[in-house]
């Protein structure tokens, strides 16, 4: 169990365009350890992004490596879970073909994946929506699909950025719940990026802040509130103590 | 959808116009090799109807054939031109120039390669065709939403899996779009390598009706042509329709509709 799912070492990375460069991160480490539940919260241009991007394998960093349980892979794509800030379904795809995607990358047969897809499907909330478009969908549902869909990649750390950021706010609180239940019930590693200092603290086992550009850890902060979470918790004075601490990290709050 | 608006305005200006071609034949007194009513013309074609069943099995024959190679030749443009950069830069301009390409100057040539069978005119059809279906689909091909790619990437898929789940489906409604140009046009060019050859289907009719003065019969040969064009293109929409019904389910119509534009 001490073994991290993702350890970041040193990380930096600049992006170079024609006449400048962009320092986007710069000597990023820490680790995420199995069960976490560890949300990433910083001003836009922080970096958040990009550091999900190198996790995923879709960039390489400039300086450090990435660890993904204890080792260095010679290829990340695949290995962790991933879910991009636009639900990114496909509009040809009926719900259950969207969310078999990466069952049918990863090459297994059809008629598991889809009995396998069909058995958790009630737990997103989709039971019955499997033969619809996704153009027939809200965007509540959306997002739970696109959500199932990473998680049918089946790996134990899930990759969350922004998933709730285009939503209404009670879509959200009640996605929020949604989302820590059955974290609970299956044990995943979640990383999650937010720009809410509430969604941040309600989540999270730990808020890692981000710096502005280039992205540096500003600060951590352990989140020693009970669980399961109660949306009423927002309320106590604990919950609020800690929302000041990170406004006052991130500047905000002068 | 409601029938009633899209199916009785065009009906209803069709018909008028039929009628008004009526009494200006009728009142005018030309003569009918110059204006024939469209009695003369409904005439005619009943007159001629067993050379006329042949003509059309032709032409449809030679238009047939040389669409699926337009399709063939279209869609491997279009990849060509996707996977390798170079040669978009090095084939468009061509493209662009084969069509500026005088058919009716390369007609008689392809007669003199090719023989006077059906094998010219389907080159003609080729030459028609494969254009809109080769730029409609590199096109298509091109506009897959790059984080969709970046996705399935980032899901390990390798890149023949993201081209037949991602950029294949991307590109099917602006293939679909070409496509429809291309069979519109396809029985128009049938008909114009077969008057050129003078050998056969409906151009030959055409051909042969215009050189005894039965202008009755150029004009059947002309409501002909554009039935079948109309019928492929049809057949198209239908077949579009049923390959990618996401992109004309109902909620994408609402959201159009919802735009207020129309």
């Amino acid at each position: 169990m001490n073994i991290p799912r993702i350890e970041f070492k040193q990380i930096s990375k600049t992006f170079s365009g024609t006449d400048h460069t962009v320092p986007a991160l710069d000597d990023i480490s820490f680790k995420v350890m199995p069960g976490e539940f560890v949300t990433l919260i910083g001003p836009s241009g922080s970096g958040k992004s990009t550091l999900f991007n190198l996790c995923v394998g879709l960039l390489e960093p400039g300086k450090g490596e990435i660890l993904i349980d204890g080792e260095k892979p010679k290829k990340r794509p695949g290995l962790v879970g991933y879910m991009p800030q636009r639900d990114l379904l496909l509009p040809w795809r009926k719900v259950l073909d969207n969310v078999l995607i990466p069952l049918e990358v990863q090459g297994l047969p059809q008629k598991e994946s889809r009995q396998r897809a069909l058995e958790i499907l009630p737990y997103f909330g989709l039971e019955g929506f499997e033969n619809e478009y996704p153009s027939a969908l809200s965007g509540g549902m959306r997002q739970r699909a696109a959500l199932l869909r990473t998680w049918l990649m089946g790996r134990s750390t899930l990759l969350l950025d922004e998933p709730f950021g285009a939503l209404d706010a009670l879509t959200r609180k009640e996605l929020q719940n949604w989302l820590l239940k059955v974290w609970q019930e299956f044990e995943r590693t979640v990383m999650f990026i937010t720009h809410d200092v509430e969604e941040a603290v309600y989540l999270a086992d730990r808020v890692i802040v981000l710096s502005a550009r280039p992205g540096r850890i500003k600060t951590e902060l352990k989140i020693n509130l009970p669980r399961p979470r109660r949306q009423s918790m927002i309320a106590d004075p604990a919950f609020g103590k800690l929302e000041k601490e990170l406004l006052q990290e991130l500047g905000v709050d002068a | 959808m409601n029938w009633r608006k899209y199916i009785i305005p065009p009906t209803a200006l069709i018909a008028i116009l039929i009628i008004g071609w009526y009494f200006v034949a009728k009142i005018s007194g030309l003569n009918s090799f110059i204006l024939p009513s469209p009695i003369n013309v409904i005439q005619a074609g009943w007159e001629t109807r067993d050379l006329l069943l042949s003509a059309i099995g032709t032409t449809l024959l030679a238009t047939g054939i040389g669409l699926v190679l337009a399709i063939i030749a279209g869609i491997g443009i279009a990849t060509i031109i996707d996977f390798w950069p170079l040669a978009r830069r090095a084939l468009y301009p061509i493209l662009v120039v084969s069509q500026t390409i005088q058919i009716l100057a390369i007609a008689p040539i392809l007669i003199i390669w090719f023989g006077f069978g059906l094998m010219p005119t389907i080159v003609i059809v080729v030459l028609f065709c494969f254009f809109p279906l080769a730029i409609s689909t590199a096109d298509g091909l091109i506009s897959t939403d790059p984080d969709l790619i970046a996705l399935l990437r980032a899901m390990g898929a390798n890149r023949r899996q993201i081209w037949r789940m991602v950029r294949m489906p991307s590109a099917l409604p602006a293939f679909f779009s070409g496509l429809r140009l291309a069979v519109t046009y396809s029985i128009v060019a049938a008909t114009i390598g077969e008057w050129v050859g003078g050998s056969q289907g409906l151009g030959l009719y055409m051909l042969r009706s215009k050189n005894s003065l039965a202008t009755d019969q150029v004009f059947v040969a002309m409501l002909i042509t554009s039935l079948l064009s109309i019928g492929l293109f049809i057949t198209v929409y239908i077949i579009e329709r049923l390959v990618m019904p996401w992109y004309h389910s109902k909620q994408r119509k609402e959201q159009w509709d919802d735009t207020g534009i129309y």
